[in-house]
Parts: structure tokens; sequence; C-alpha cells
């Protein structure tokens, strides 16, 4: 999120689902819309066949929803930058920007204007392999609407240059004057159900509770307090990439790790656990035991959503209610109580008669959720900011202002991916998910149907390779890069692009994360899980 | 009151704005038109004529799910015409294919008999599926008619049980389309439509194939849109009864998008999961993992107990032991090695409340800033 905290000062979905459908065009990146979100790709097929929306889709796969696309641009793995800027370079060009919105809005442009410059479409399909008449078309798609919205997921942060693509298309967006009107905006889906919420609450090495800085000496001085507690640190702590890497070298002691599966997730797999191994003690608190929870000192089991009350905030920064139906299993708590329950045994007490308190709490530390309250979200949830009880809360940010006052562009020039295919590794391989599974597949594939639609690690493969490398549908291969192997079942599909292959992360049995590279976006710490080198061959 | 839009229905004068069609306007005004085929924000098809009304001076009886509100329109809502002309529709949708609940046959003086054959039918023992839950089984004893005047029309079409989540019981279909418009108006998944002619009309997936081998990418929208028992969840299908359950309003758990939903429990297990119809984000719709997916809540393989690792292996442990366990070596490692040693890695999955506390604990405790959660998007 950093990419749109730099442009704008903030960095969540700026619009609302319900939005999308308002939107003229739609540009979607990196996001493999109909798997991951699929109530939200209903949004954006209802827009194209009912309203009369344009989609514009840059994706490499031949995902479900290009059969909706009326522009579908096939960039090369790792080069969103150079596409993003070659559509400003024709948006400048042919004076298509909104020059009010960059006059009284904005800071910056003279020097994107020259940054873009070079980015011909000539030059642009050299690098991307996109058709320079489509990057065009494309551009004056995108800058022909009165509304155009972006919606953009893993696809574009997971790059070393994840930051600088987020902060391509806010250029993009505010060049057109796309920030805070309805059915405009930037928009990151989010993952997992409550990634949105984890930012919010601090749960980030830098941030306390809705993005007060860390190294703020005021902001330490009045959490202290809040908290009745002195001597907090005021240093940025580890992101959890750093984590890794220093429990690998011994200076990291100890980890608690609540609800995540690193072993699973994590980019580079083998470093990884070798470094959790290499800890002295290790706390796990999840709802299975999990890859990661096999090498814990100490598991405690913990209630499932549906077991607890609490809230959640989605992707458009609602904050929603969660409600206990069913009791928890044997002995397991709900975390916060498991955690209060550590505290209080080191000396320091932390006492909610429930999570009604808890939430009580946040609201008078966390400026943007202070005017919430369980009785407002009761029957609809409310868009954060909502400073006031009397606040509506807010749905489209940035409509007057951003929060830095004058959004800026960022002039920002093509960096290659980390890793390049060579003749030891001749293809590209790039990760994501099933519709089917979630994540590191803990939850789904305890059910049988899904397991049963979507049973297994496959690669993903163009006809095209298949025969290149003499491979048959439904073989077993071994998928080799610079850090591991894996084996798997080839699925060849014309979803594929030729040169790339494709595996889902979710099965820990053939970890498509003991492929990927750990190289890091520097500014978010998010790792090159889209792109690395490989190798396929028919499984000895 | 403008003059210029104003309808009367059954006695009452009421406004209405240009574009709404007479049922619009009725359900504005708590005034209840049964509809059976109607799917809220589709496009109405005036397919099952349910919600046919009079209005004086029309020729014929008007759908008012496709009627356009006019101008000074006298409409009745329950006249005898219109009861009529219900009861008439429900009789023949009664007859047509495999009604087997009581308001087909309970004037049946062959009782063994009709048993004996609903089993046939549905090979269970059980009454239909959706017993209970049923829009046109609530019609029937609203207009208190059965389906007997008629002779039966079979339907040729077995049911498909070839998929994990959805039994399709073409018997019980009564083509009114809505879950066609589900799929293909709602969710745009255009996995569904209508195939074959006159009597043989049947909800067909791409060329007649199972669902599992079409387009379908089993949202179950057309499940929840079904009015009859013609698609149910598989797990549903005889096991849960609406009357058995109580359903409770959370947030999906699974992606980002936050789905309201009703979970359905039934014994203290949940057996069915439900969209909750008209509030954002989803407006009733849902996807499979978060409609089916819902089976790892009571899996066996849960964490139950606080386990301690001894000489590599787990033991169980009480929350007593366990806890201590944990505070002093969290002490011992602060003490010996301070708060850089650590680490805490929160959750994107856990809730707010358990995020806030989590940091809070990593900072006010263990007085480091080094939480973070493994879900960077
Ligand atoms: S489950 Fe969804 S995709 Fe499949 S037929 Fe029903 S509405 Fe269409
Ligand atoms: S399957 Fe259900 S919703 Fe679809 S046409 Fe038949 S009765 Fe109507
Ligand atoms: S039902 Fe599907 S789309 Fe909705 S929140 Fe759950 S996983 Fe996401």
């Amino acid at each position: 999120m950093a990419g749109l905290a730099a442009a704008f000062g903030s960095g969540a979905m700026t619009n609302t689902i319900a939005d999308i459908e308002e939107a003229e065009v739609i540009l979607i990146t990196g996001s493999n819309t109909t798997e991951n979100h699929p109530v939200i790709s209903s949004f954006v097929k209802r827009a194209v066949k009912f309203r009369g929306a344009r989609l514009i889709l840059a994706d490499p796969r031949r995902i479900k929803i290009a059969a909706f696309a009326h522009k579908w641009l096939r960039q090369n793995l790792g080069t969103d930058v150079a596409w993003i800027n070659g559509m400003m370079h024709v948006i400048i060009k042919e004076d298509l920007h909104d020059k009010t919105f960059v006059e009284e809005r904005t800071e910056g442009f003279e020097e994107l204007k020259a940054m873009v410059e070079k980015f011909t479409p000539e030059y642009v399909e050299e690098i991307t392999g996109i058709p320079a008449q489509d990057i065009v078309d494309a551009a004056r798609m995108y800058a022909s609407a009165e509304k155009a919205s972006i919606l953009y997921c893993m696809g574009i942060t997971q790059h070393i240059t994840g930051t600088d693509n987020v902060k391509s298309l806010a250029n993009l967006a505010m060049l057109c004057g796309n920030m805070g009107i309805r059915g405009g905006g930037v928009n990151p889906l989010r993952g997992q159900n409550n990634v949105q919420g984890a930012c919010d609450m601090g749960g980030l090495p830098n941030v306390y509770t809705a993005y007060q800085p860390v190294n703020n000496p005021d902001n330490v001085a009045k959490m202290e307090k809040a908290w009745g507690v002195t001597g907090m640190s005021d240093k940025v702590g580890l992101k959890v990439t750093d984590m890794i890497p220093k429990a690998h070298g011994g200076e990291l002691k100890s980890l608690y790790i609540i609800g995540e599966n690193p072993l699973v997730s994590d980019p580079d797999l083998n470093h990884a656990e070798a470094s959790i191994k290499n800890l002295d003690f290790l706390v796990v608190q999840d709802i299975f035991m999990t890859e990661t929870a096999q090498l814990a000192d100490v598991v405690l089991p913990s209630a499932c959503f549906a077991e607890k009350d609490g809230t959640f905030s989605n992707t458009e920064r609602r904050v929603q209610q969660i409600r206990k139906a069913v009791e928890p299993p044997g002995e397991a708590w709900d975390d916060w109580k498991i955690t209060c329950e550590i505290a209080k045994r080191m000396g320091y007490t932390m006492d909610y008669a429930d999570s009604e308190a808890i939430f009580r709490e946040i609201t008078e530390v966390t400026p943007s959720y202070a005017g919430l309250s369980y009785d407002r979200i009761d029957v609809e949830g409310l868009h954060w900011p909502c400073p006031t009880p009397d606040h509506p809360g807010t749905p489209i940010l940035h409509s007057t202002q951003f929060p830095k006052g004058k959004g800026t562009f960022h002039a920002i020039d093509f960096i290659p991916p980390a890793e390049r295919a060579d003749d030891d590794y001749p293809m590209y391989l790039t990760t994501g998910r099933v519709l089917y599974q979630y994540h590191t597949g803990t939850m789904t594939r305890k059910t049988d149907g899904l397991n049963e639609r979507a049973p297994g690690s496959f690669v993903e493969i163009s006809p095209q390779d298949a025969d290149k490398f003499d491979i048959e549908d439904g073989a077993t291969v071994t998928v080799a890069s610079r850090r591991g192997e894996i084996q798997a079942q080839v699925q060849i599909s014309d979803k594929a692009v030729t040169g790339t292959v494709f595996i889902p992360f979710h099965y820990a049995e053939a970890a498509a994360n003991k492929l990927t590279n750990a190289a890091l976006d520097p500014v978010s710490g998010i790792p090159e899980y889209k792109v690395c080198a490989v190798r396929v061959s028919k499984a000895a | 009151m403008d003059p210029e839009n104003t309808l009367t229905i059954n006695g009452n004068i009421l406004p209405f704005s240009p574009g709404e069609t007479i049922l619009d306007v009725a359900r504005e005004h708590d005034i209840d038109i049964p509809t059976l085929c109607h799917l809220k924000d589709a496009t109405p098809t005036g397919e099952c004529r349910i919600c046919v009304v009079e209005v004086e001076g029309a020729r014929s009886l008007l759908t008012a799910c496709t009627a356009p509100a006019g101008n000074g329109m006298v409409v009745y809502t329950e006249s005898h015409k219109v009861v009529e002309s219900r009861k008439m529709l429900l009789k023949l949708l009664l007859a047509s294919g495999n009604h087997n609940c009581a308001a087909r046959g309970s004037d049946d003086r062959d009782w063994t008999r009709f048993q004996l054959d609903v089993h046939a039918d549905d090979s269970s023992p059980e009454l239909c599926p959706t017993w209970g839950d049923c829009r046109l089984q609530d019609l029937a004893y609203r207009y208190q008619v059965t389906g007997e005047q008629f002779p039966r029309t079979d339907v040729p079409y077995p049911m498909e049980t070839v998929n994990p989540f959805i039994v399709r019981d073409f018997s019980r279909c009564i083509k009114c389309g809505r879950c066609i418009q589900a799929c293909c108006d709602v969710q745009v998944n255009n996995a569904i439509s209508f195939g074959y002619r006159g009597a043989d009309a049947k909800v067909v997936a791409a060329g007649d194939r199972p669902l599992k081998d079409s387009d379908c990418v089993f949202c179950g929208e057309c499940v929840q849109a079904c009015p009859v028992a013609a698609l149910v969840e598989k797990d549903v299908r005889y096991h849960v009864r609406p009357w058995e359950t109580k359903k409770v309003r959370t947030t999906c758990s699974y992606c980002g998008v936050g789905c309201q939903l009703y979970l359905h429990v039934k014994d203290g297990r949940v057996v069915k999961v439900t969209g909750v119809e008209d509030v954002a984000p989803n407006y009733g719709s849902l996807c499979v993992k978060g409609r089916f997916g819902f089976n790892f809540i009571a899996s066996p393989d849960r964490l139950t107990t606080p386990l301690i690792k001894e000489n590599g292996e787990f033991r169980e442990a009480s929350w007593d032991e366990a806890l201590d366990k944990v505070a002093e070596n969290f002490t011992r490692i602060k003490n010996d090695h301070g708060p850089d040693a650590f680490g805490v890695l929160t959750s994107a999955r856990i809730s707010n409340e358990e995020n806030y506390i989590a940091q809070k604990f990593t900072r006010a405790v263990l007085k480091t800033n080094s939480v973070d959660h493994c879900a960077r998007l």
C-alpha cells in the first residue's frame, strides 16, 4: 500500500465496490477477479453487460474476465511500469488529460511528463510485447471516460517494482482526473478477508492504528498514556520479510505467530523453514495444525470466525460485524483472550469483558474509527474514515482534497524484473490463487467439494510450450528454479501465455513458493512472487 | 400529492415515479402481490403470471411485474378474477412434475399409495426437500389449491447429482427462469439458459451437459433464487429443514469483499450458508467458497487443546500450563536479549479487535514495533 500512500497520503481502495457499476471504463490489471474476488467480478461484468462500460484488461493470462474485455493487453511479466507510462505518454501527447484536476489537485506533473516522454508506443511495445496500436487505443479509451475505475490486485504488487507499479496506476488516475468521483478511483482488491483491518489496526511495524507513525514522539506519548505504560519503542520494527533472515542469523529469538502459515505462503520456503527452526522459542496460535505450527514449541488453539464476535474491515474500508454462531471446538479460545492472558502473566493487565469492549477502546485511539460502534454497523457496515458518532462514513476518498494536500505524481522509470529467463531456466513462473481454494488451503481444503473441484497443485502451460518441451496433459513434471524444485501435474491450457507457467500457491505438498524469489520491493517489503525463472522437465 | 403521478391500488391512492411497475409501487406501500419468477434487480420476464392484477378498463389481466404504473390506473390485486386466475396457474404448476408435498396430495384417499410414490420418486423416505421452505407450497396454501384436478405430467429428465454442491431436480422445476436470471443477469456467469421447446423445456447448461462440465462456477446464486426444490444444496437436501435451524448473520471469512451471509446452524453446527439480500456489499450474492466452504469449521482436524512440544513430540496441556510456559519464555528472552529479539505475526484472518490486541501486546508488553502480517495485499 506504500505506493498509494505516497501518491495520495492514504493507501486503501478509494471507492466502493458498488461504485464499479457506475464506471464508464474499467481498467483491471494483476487481478484474476473472477477467481479471487468473484462477487466483485459480478459488478464488473454487470457494468459491461448492462451499462455499456468498456473494460481494459492488462494481464498476460487468458483469465475468464478476458472474455468481457474490449481491449486486452498481454504484457510481458514484470513490465507494468512500461505500459502504464506508455498510456500516459499517449494521453499527454494527444492532450487528453484533465488539465483542471492536474492544475488544482496535484504536483509533480512536469517531472512526470518528462519521464514518460521516452515511453513512445513503439518503445513500450519493445519492452512489454504489447502492440503499439493497442497502447494507443487503451490510452484513448481510458482517457475518454468521464469516470474510469482502476482495479488491481497482487499481480501488480508482488514484484520488486510493486510500489512503482501502484504509483504508476495512481499517476494514470490523477492524470485523467479520476479521483474523488463516483465510478472512478484506484482500487486495490484485498486478497484476504481482513487485510484491511489488520493494517488499520496497526498490525504493521511502522504504524499504530489508523496509520499513526510509531516514530513520532507525540504518537508514542499518546499511546503510552492510553495504554498506561512507559518505555515503548519509537523505532520502526521489523517487517515479516526482515524477521525471517534475522531469525536465520540468530538475532531474532522468538516469534509469536497468530493465524498465519508462513511456511506455505512465504517466498523461498526452504530458507524460511531453516530460519524458523533456528528460533529459540516459537508460539503458534491457529485453528489447525499448520505446517508452521508443526515447528512450534507451544501451540494454542483458537476459535474461528463462526465462533466469535468482532469486526472485519473489507477491501472497500467497510467495517462489518462477525457474530458467534457456534461454540468453538474443545477448549479453543478467542485469539484476543489468549493474547490478553499471556500479557497478564507477563505483568500487564489487559482485561476486556468482550470484543465490543475492545472495539470501544479502538475507537478512542483510532481517529478514522472514532465514530463507529457495534450499534451503528449492526445492519450495514460503514466506511472509514468515520471521525464522529454522527458522521455517515466515507464511501469515496479524496473527493475534495488528498490527506497530504496535493496528490503527487511520481516520475518512474522502468526496471526489469530481478530474475530473467536464461539457458538453464528458460521459462518464467508466476503464481496465484484458484477459485476453489483460499490462500494456503488450511480452510478450503477441509471441504471435500472444493477439493473435488481443485484437488491438487498443477502447472498450467501453453499448448505451444507443451509441444516444445514434449509434455503431455496430466503428466507429472518437475519444475525447478534456482531455489528448489517441486513436482506437479501438467494442465495444458490456453489460459497460459507461451514462455510462462502458472502454479497456484495453495498446496503445501507442492508449495510453489519453494521456487519463488525472495527479492523484495524495497519500500513495501512485498516479495517478488509473480516472476521467477524456472525449468520444466518430465519427472524422472 | 401530484395528481399527475398517482394510481389506485385496492382503493388506496398512491404516488409513483415514472418508470415504476405496478409491482414496484405495490411493494413500496406494503401491498403484497405474490410472485414466483420475479427477481429483484433483474429485468422482469412475466414468465410465471402469478403476479397478475386486474386493471379497470384493461381487456385482460396484467402481470404487475411488467406493467408500468399509469396515471389514474385503478388496480385490484386480489379480485375474484385475479384469485381464480392464480388458482388455475397454481393447479397447473402443481400438476406439472413432481410436487408431491401435502399441497398436492393431502386429500388423496390412497395415502399409502401416495407415500410410496413419493419414496419411489425421490429415493428417500422423506417429504420434498424444501417442504416448508417453498414459494409454490406457500402459495398453494394461501389460495387453497391442490394439483389433483389435472393429471400429473411426468418430467423425462433425470435428477443431476454428479457435482459436489448442487442437486438439480428437473421434476420439480416450474420453469420460472429465476435461476437463469441469477446466473446471467446477477452473477453474469452465463452458465445456464432455457433449452428445448414447449413441454420439453428445461434449464440447461451449455449443450445440456452437467453443471460440472459447463461454465458453472458453483456460486449457488441459482440455488438461492430457486423458489422450489428444483435446485438444492447437496448436503442440505433432506438433512436440513428450515424449522430446525437458527440463522446467524455474519461476514464471510475468505476474501476481502466481506460478503454478508447467514450461517444456518443446526445442533450446534453450521449446515448451510446463504447470502444476506438487500445489503451491501454483496446484496445476496456469494461465491463457491463463501457458500460451500464452511466444512472447516467443524473439521475433526481443528485444534482443541493447547499443545506443548517435549522431545520433539507434542503433548496436550492445560491452558494454565501452556500460557505460563509462553509467558516465562517471553520474559526470559526479553530479559536476556531485549525487545528486538521478538517478532509477532498477526493475521489478516482474525478480527480487528484481535489484531488490535496483538499489536498492543507487541508494543506495550514486548516493547517492540516488530509486528506484521503475511498478506501485504
Ligand atoms: S451455481 Fe452460479 S454459475 Fe452455476 S448455474 Fe448457478 S448461478 Fe450459474
Ligand atoms: S430451477 Fe428453480 S429457479 Fe430455475 S426455472 Fe426451475 S424452478 Fe425456476
Ligand atoms: S463469498 Fe466469496 S466473494 Fe464473498 S467474501 Fe466470501 S470469498 Fe469473497
